[in-house]
């Protein structure tokens, strides 16, 4: 019965609200997916993090200083649409630090290179809008508005990685070698941020008759793909997939094999910066606890000269 | 000592003259902190003249499911509408 009408709602493109009815099983996978992706725009500041000291130049510095900010604006954006399910900060965070969440596995391959700033806004910001693009729509409210104001703030995000990238594709032998090896580095795990085929998403079904996605994985992965090719092309750099070729009949890009076993190597924890990354969240995280306290203290403070 | 801090919604008023618009919330644990929290993460782009923030347990809303008989009694006052009325064949500026 409440079943019929929720799906009745969506089938309309009524928008769902915290304090409506929804089937368990769409709160959970909500929550799943949100979490995820919240965790991703906070662990997502912590390869370009690795940059900010060492930029080419202020101008560059100053740029990256407020990429990063806005990912962090992301996840909290993200945190409080996740929190109108009913599941705490607190709670979301501790899943995160036992594992039990995941965050998005481009984040645990380590930054070498000025170079894979560039490689990192055009390609995995690039990836990331075309899907968050999508979001938009979702069926959920609160995930739709913060995928709105997100999508806004996204755009210069993708500029200035593309912007770094053709910059040294023109630049010396060795910078255009350094943008091609960033490429090289960070391409296929791009174009695997979309997660696996449709056929092996076994959650693609409900979360597809929910609209919580609007877009199967593949067709946002193909998606990505069409745009970037001829932005590859113009800076002179060279996709490393050799199986890359227009499709006349299909008009799309027909692409090579992505490697699964390496993905799901670095989802389930062997990429080469997972304990990195977790580690320095768990210490960040021990390291303000005093903080969080003393704002605490202070706030009851204050509520105690109220009342006396 | 838990670890929960308070939630506060944010609104916000993007030009002088407009009206404050509910933008979102932010965890703090006192209201300075909740000012300078919104600040931080609402107005990076100049998106405001002014901030209003209020502990989210002080928000009271209505049923947002089934809130059709909370607003029933305005359906049936089509009189409250301008469009209601009949006017005269060529009357102006009314
Ligand atoms: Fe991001
Ligand atoms: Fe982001
Ligand atoms: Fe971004």
């Amino acid at each position: 019965m409440n079943e019929n009408k929720f799906q009745d709602k969506i089938d309309s493109e009524r928008k769902i609200e915290p304090k409506d009815w929804m089937p368990e099983a769409y709160r959970k996978h909500l929550i799943r997916q949100i979490s995820q992706h919240a965790h991703s725009e906070i662990i997502g500041m912590q390869p370009e993090g690795n940059w900010i000291s060492r930029a080419p130049s202020l101008r560059a510095k100053m740029i990256l200083l407020a990429k990063v900010q806005d990912e962090a604006g992301h996840g909290l954006y993200l945190y409080s649409a996740c929190e109108t399910l009913g599941v705490s900060r607190q709670e979301l965070i501790q899943q995160l630090h036992d594992g039990k969440a995941k965050y998005s596995s481009i984040f645990n391959y380590p930054t070498l290179s000025w170079a894979d700033m560039g490689a990192i806004g055009w390609l995995v910001d690039g990836a990331a809008i075309v899907n968050q693009v999508s979001l938009q729509r979702t069926s959920y409210g609160p995930y739709s508005r913060g995928m709105i104001k997100i999508c806004k703030e996204e755009s210069f995000h993708q500029r200035q990685g593309y912007e770094i990238m053709a910059e040294m594709a023109s630049g010396t032998p060795e910078q255009k070698e350094m943008a091609q090896d960033a490429l090289n580095r960070f391409w296929w795990p791009s174009i695997m941020m979309f997660g696996p085929h449709d056929g092996d998403s076994p959650r693609t079904g409900n979360a597809m008759k929910w609209k919580i996605k609007r877009q199967t994985n593949d067709e946002l992965r193909q998606s990505f793909i069409d745009k970037t090719v001829h932005q590859a092309e113009i800076i002179g750099l060279t996709i490393p997939d050799p199986d890359l070729k227009w499709n006349e009949e299909r008009g799309h890009y027909d692409f090579g094999k992505m490697d699964w076993d390496e993905f799901w190597d670095v989802v389930n924890g062997k990429g080469p910066c997972n304990k990195q990354r977790l580690d320095h969240h768990k210490k960040a995280h021990i390291d303000g606890k005093w903080v969080r306290e003393a704002a605490k203290a202070y706030s009851k403070k204050q509520k105690d000269l109220i009342i006396n | 000592m838990s670890e929960n801090t308070n939630v506060w919604e944010v609104f916000i008023q993007s030009k002088n003259g407009l009206a404050h618009k509910h933008v979102g919330n932010v965890h703090a644990s006192d209201k300075e902190m909740a000012l300078q929290n919104a600040r931080d993460l609402y107005t990076r782009r100049n998106e405001g003249s002014c901030i209003w923030v209020v502990k989210s347990e002080y928000i009271v809303s209505s049923e947002s499911e089934d809130g059709e008989a909370f607003f029933d009694p305005s359906n049936d006052k089509m009189y409250r509408h301008p469009t209601f009325y009949n006017m005269p064949e060529g009357a102006k500026h009314i």
